[in-house]
């Protein structure tokens, strides 16, 4: 049921190799595992049948790269054709040019509004802007409550002169339109620059509801009015954003609940079918988990392909340069790999976050879900209590670490002597390969990685030697041609080799276990 | 610098899995605190607060305080009489539960006619070429069927239409009708847990992902069940939302139920559910229906915090019902919700809301087939009454029904 797209299209065209051009065929065999694709990751019918016929169309008659399987070239062409529509236009959140600046948030219930509104205001506010937020959900009960306590953590003001109801069994009273335009002089008097208006969630075939948030609209006149959709939605996507655009009209949309697993094939959707731009993704509880949207990223999820650049550009944001340049140094001088070293990265990996979360962005990630699942966070703090409790000599020179000494850190570290002994065994694993890998000689087979080699995988590793050392000078040329161009499109550039499609295209996580995986990923580079 | 970050990124990242390699071992059971329950933006649990007890894991009977609300239901009528007119002075009398449906039958037609109405007029058509097959197609993948039991259908519907040869449009209809109910399989058990069980009551633990309509379902869920002449205990074990508890009290106290639920905000929620079932078993009640805090799937240190409150639930009185929530708009996605809350705290039932709008909740077919979780009850408007006992008969009559 899980496999991924490019398993199933590696299956599809592994008879298929040598063939000069895209025959109908191909495109044929290839079309039917993506519109699946699309399909099982909720974009809707009428969109995946229009955007199957606009990638035949452009796939036909394409000549056929020396690096790509027809498949994989297909996949590449519905890469950039999904890059293209989900990110025609991304855009900033337009201002007003004088005076106040107001954004609306409509939706559907339990979209995620009230939670967004909160994150919103907290994202405006960082940028130096004085947002202050409106409580115009007069109908679901604690609406008020819960925008007051998102206020409140975002330290950002909040108009709520009507409480709102507190149970399902209270009439709504207040007028929310008169709320919005007091919101509106509220910010007037007080100097706020942007007010965000919180409307009460309704369903696409609510007319009552449907109206007065049209009416809320034509009274404040909004700036920006914003889609709030949740990323798991499924065919009834298109009909709510018709829905909403018809009745409301919205300017921009924003993707909630982007850190669950749904594919959010959503985002095409209302994209196709509104051609409005999806200008923020929400990806979690807290108030800082929300982000400016990324066409090319999320044109992997929905295909299914991973997300590194996301992980590359966390990486840019945490991680202290002066510490990275010298780890690289130490890489490429191909010196010892000391346990410090391994403290220091890990300490870095922290900074950014949940690892499981980083981990779970690596291409092939979906396939290994189960263990990431599995995978307990609080070992970290384990690991590093057990190399805290190595003397400094012990760390450059894990070799001198016999029984006692190994005794010793476990007793000063809580743990079991056998998970200092496993620890160091990785971490020696861990040394040779870096030293190879530094060496350009490729990976070592990693320990535990005992899966054979089928013809495609061998195949696989081949072409995805993104470091160029491969034998094949043609090959690795075509195929350092076809990054470049994907490098030039994604506009994200100098990330070119995560972004790497192609290469990704070759992914096979659903075999292989998870130092495997990492391993593959490393090829990549 | 791209460079040097993108090869540390890698060393840090090889390191990472030389990290989870380390975990081939056996995992520690997850002891002690849930870190995450809360953000690192919200306000700090209140003094007192159930989040940094690790005992609680373990032996929350043993645990003298701090005390739930354990005393007495929540009562908040004297603040809804001041502002609200409908509420009456007496309990409120819900409808029972088998005319329901019934009533609702209207909303259903709404909402799926056109589906139901489409796919018979394609197959009432002269001639069915492949067009009108691909047409049938879509109309199934539209209401969020799925691929696979789509395509299934579909070839069934092809085969019988093949064979049977006939365009008689009464014949088509109990075709349809027939290969339709097979879908939503009528021999499934759709009967909830309510009953008394060895001198216990059943306890029904409702969970799903944020935005579902978890207390609400809670809510109305009580409501049919005192119509039932059941006594019913509500547990607010969802401390993490703003106001949740006091949502769930109001609830319950429109048809005199008692709710327990914490002080503290943020508490932690199986000592909540603890308490719940503990009054429950004290009070003689029939069910224990225990609200959890939404939480999406992927999220394991939530998933670990729904077992545990299942896990403590269990020191008192067996578990009997397990209801997910989905949400009728909800995609494909809807099935790894549904096996992931499956193998964390096994689902026995589907609770499908919203079904009122545009949506057809399609994807409880896959989850009914794969997993063998049948839907329950069917959520079919924003009324207290108006969640109603799921029968596949009904639906799919409803769905065909001119």
């Amino acid at each position: 049921m899980f496999t991924s797209l490019s398993d199933r299209l590696t299956a599809t065209f592994r008879s298929l190799k040598g063939k000069g051009r895209l025959t109908e065929a191909d495109i044929d065999a290839t079309a039917r595992e993506i519109r699946r694709a699309l399909l099982d990751a909720d974009v809707a019918v009428p969109v995946v049948r229009q955007f199957i016929a606009r990638i035949k169309e452009r796939a036909l008659g394409e000549e056929v790269s020396q690096a790509l399987n027809p498949g994989q070239q297909v996949v590449k062409i519905v890469n950039e054709e999904l890059v293209e529509i989900l990110g025609g236009e991304t855009r900033r959140i337009q201002h007003a040019k004088t005076g106040t600046t107001v954004i609306m948030l409509v939706g559907l219930q339990g979209a995620g509004k009230t939670t967004l509104a909160g994150k919103l205001a907290r994202l405006l506010k960082s940028q130096g802007h004085t947002p202050l937020l409106v409580a115009c959900d007069l109908q679901r009960p604690n609406a008020v409550k819960q925008l007051q306590v998102g206020g409140e953590r975002a330290g950002v003001p909040v108009f709520a002169p009507h409480p709102g109801v507190s149970s399902e069994f209270e009439a709504a009273t207040g007028d929310p339109v008169e709320v919005a335009q007091a919101g509106i002089r509220e910010a007037n008097t007080k100097y706020h620059d942007v007010v965000i208006i919180d409307t009460a969630g309704r369903l696409g075939v609510d007319h009552e509801l449907m109206q007065q948030a049209a009416d809320i609209r034509a009274a404040v006149q909004p700036d920006e009015v914003l889609f709030v959709i949740d990323a798991m939605i499924g065919q009834d996507a298109v009909a709510t954003a018709q829905a909403f655009n018809e009745g409301v009209g919205f300017t921009g949309v924003v993707l909630t609940k982007l850190d669950g697993d749904a594919r959010g094939g959503a985002a095409l959707s209302v994209r196709h079918v509104t051609g409005k731009p999806i200008m923020f993704a929400s990806t979690g509880e807290g108030l800082k988990d929300f982000e400016v949207f990324h066409p090319d990223r999320m044109a992997s999820r929905i295909l299914d392909m991973g997300d590194v650049l996301s992980l590359i550009e966390q990486a840019e944001q945490s991680w202290d340069r002066a510490d990275a340049e010298k780890m690289a140094r130490k890489f490429a001088d191909q010196e010892d790999f000391t346990l410090d070293d391994f403290l220091q990265q890990m300490q870095q990996l922290k900074k950014m976050g949940s690892l499981k979360k980083m981990l779970m962005m690596m291409p092939g990630a979906q396939g290994m879900r189960q263990q990431l699942e599995q995978f307990d966070e609080s070992s970290i703090g384990r690991v590093e209590a057990i190399i805290h409790s190595m003397t400094p000599h012990e760390r450059v020179a894990p070799k001198i670490i016999n029984g006692s000494r190994r005794a010793r850190i476990a007793r000063g570290s809580g743990v079991q002597v056998t998970e200092v002994n496993q620890l160091l065994e990785r971490f020696a694993e861990a040394q040779k390969m870096m030293k190879k890998l530094a060496a350009g000689g490729g990976m070592p087979g990693m320990p535990g990685m005992g899966h054979g080699g089928t013809p495609r995988k061998a195949k696989g590793k081949n072409a995805k030697k993104g470091k160029v050392k491969s034998g094949n000078p043609a090959k690795a040329a075509a195929e350092r041609q076809a990054l470049e161009e994907r490098r030039s499109r994604a506009g994200g550039g100098v990330f070119g080799p995560g972004g790497g499609l192609p290469d990704m295209a070759d992914f096979d996580p659903s075999q292989l276990d998870l130092p495997a995986g990492f391993e593959k990923y490393l090829k990549d580079r | 610098m791209e460079l040097v970050l993108i090869i540390s990124l890698v060393l840090a990242l090889l390191l990472g899995a030389v990290l989870v390699g380390l975990l081939d071992r056996p995992v520690a059971p997850p002891r002690g605190t849930y870190t995450e329950l809360r953000d690192d933006d919200d306000p700090a649990p209140a003094p007192g607060g159930l989040v940094a007890d690790p005992a609680s894991a373990d032996a929350p009977s043993s645990r003298p305080a701090p005390r739930h609300a354990a005393e007495a239901p929540v009562v908040q009528e004297e603040v809804q009489e001041a502002e609200v007119v409908e509420t009456a002075p007496q309990l409120d009398r819900p409808e029972a539960a088998g005319t329901r449906l019934q009533r609702l039958r209207a909303r259903l037609l709404k909402s799926n006619n056109v589906f139901g109405q489409g796919l018979l007029a394609l197959l009432s058509r002269d001639r069915i070429d492949d067009d009108v097959w691909d047409e049938i197609e879509e109309n199934l993948l539209m209401a969020d069927l799925g691929t696979e039991p789509t395509m299934e259908l579909v070839d069934r519907l092809k085969a019988r239409v093949t064979v049977d040869g006939t365009r008689d449009p009464d014949a088509l209809r109990a075709l349809l009708r027939e290969e339709l109910l097979a879908m939503v399989d009528p021999s499934m058990d759709r009967r909830l847990a309510a009953t008394r069980k060895d001198g216990k009551p059943a306890v029904t633990l409702v969970v799903g992902v944020n935005g579902v309509g978890k207390t609400t379902t809670v809510g109305k869920l009580a409501r049919v069940l005192v119509a039932e002449d059941r006594e019913v205990v509500l547990g607010a074990a969802d401390t993490f939302r703003a106001a949740a508890a006091e949502q769930l009290a109001t609830w319950g106290s429109r048809v005199g139920v008692v709710t327990v639920r914490s002080e503290t905000e943020g508490a932690d929620p199986a000592s909540v559910a603890f308490e719940a079932v503990k009054t429950g078993i004290e009070e003689e009640a029939d069910v224990v229906l225990v609200d959890t805090a939404g939480r999406l799937q992927n999220k394991a240190n939530l998933m670990d915090e729904l077992g545990k409150i299942k896990r403590v639930i269990e020191k008192q009185a067996p578990v009997e019902e397990v209801l997910l929530v989905l949400d009728a708009t909800t995609g494909q996605n809807g099935l790894t919700q549904a096996k992931v809350f499956a193998e964390v705290v096994d689902v026995t039932g589907i609770v499908l809301t919203k079904l009122d709008g545009t949506a057809k909740g399609g994807i409880v077919v896959a989850i009914q087939r794969q997993l063998g979780v049948p839907v329950k009850l069917i959520g079919l408007g924003e009324g207290a009454d108006d969640l109603a006992p799921f029968s596949a008969e009904g639906f799919v009559d409803a769905l065909l029904a001119e």
